[in-house]
């Protein structure tokens, strides 16, 4: 009884999850986590939409891993430059981090 | 209706899973909000199981609860300053909270109505068993270019990540 619905609906909670984690917290590292979570949401969309809409056919998993690829290196870059905006700015609150605002 | 295990075993891991995520977003202890990471990415490989993807489950605990979150967790000690209960405060202005909550609400509530009435072409086919070489057929067969792609992007990033993180060189 469990079907395609729950998994969508699931994903979209974990998605909004992860959306109020990005607009309402201050810490940038905290940010990217919260973005993570709206990745994994994604994949697990492609997961479902595999298995339920066009089966065995491994297209949405392949997109899952891609999605996995890119996450890994957004999270790369993202936390370097986290660790350098923090070295000359002594902090990681968003709020800080107005040095293009005029 | 009956409920068979299938059914108990993704309403307790979707379960889990929400609740760790609401825990990386509430919480106010940024170390806390990480080990939540970590169990909401592993929840999320067991909803993989549940969906007969068994590889991307693995990938999933091996890339996401093994390196990323090794990544996050490092790049958390490395900026953190000295009282840790006091990391991963919500934004200081409430506006941002409120526009922030009701936004969130806004999307959820419109997809999940749509979700719930829309009707899907669902088929409803046996799982083949073997998932992992049709992904390895894929991979190698027609999405060989992005294949490369994604392995020069890593390659990049993970470049990019050490320049950054070092600093420019000071002589």
């Amino acid at each position: 009884m469990i079907g395609f619905t729950h998994y969508l609906i699931f994903a979209t909670l974990l998605f909004g999850i992860g959306l109020f984690g990005v607009l309402a917290k201050r810490s940038a590292v905290a940010v990217l986590m919260s973005v993570e979570l709206m990745l994994n949401a994604v994949n697990i969309n492609f997961v479902a939409i595999s298995k339920y809409i066009v089966p065995n056919a491994g297209v949405g998993q392949l997109f899952a891993l891609f999605v996995i690829v890119v996450a890994a290196a957004e999270v790369a870059v993202g936390l370097a430059l986290i660790i350098n905006i923090f070295r000359q700015k002594k902090s990681v609150d968003l709020h800080d981090f107005n040095l293009l605002k005029w | 209706m009956n409920i068979g295990f299938a059914d108990v075993a993704f309403i307790l891991i979707a379960g889990f899973t929400l609740l760790t995520a609401l825990g990386v977003v509430l919480l106010r202890n940024i170390v806390h909000s990480a080990i939540m990471l970590v169990f909401s990415f592993l929840g999320v490989a067991g909803i993989y199981f549940t969906l007969n993807a068994g590889f991307l489950g693995l990938v999933q605990i091996m890339v996401y609860a093994g390196a990323i979150s090794v990544l996050i967790i490092f790049a958390i000690m490395l900026v953190m300053k000295d009282d840790p209960e006091k990391t991963n405060l919500p934004s200081p202005n409430i506006p941002n909270i409120l526009s922030g909550g009701y936004l969130t609400a806004l999307l959820v509530a419109a997809l999940v109505g749509s979700i719930w009435f829309t009707k899907f072409p669902v088929k409803v086919v046996p799982a083949s068993g073997d998932d992992l070489g049709i992904l390895a057929n894929l991979m190698l067969g027609d999405y060989v270019v992005p294949f490369e792609a994604a392995a020069v992007l890593l390659l990049v990033a993970v470049v990019g990540a050490i320049i950054l993180a070092k600093g420019a060189d000071q002589k």
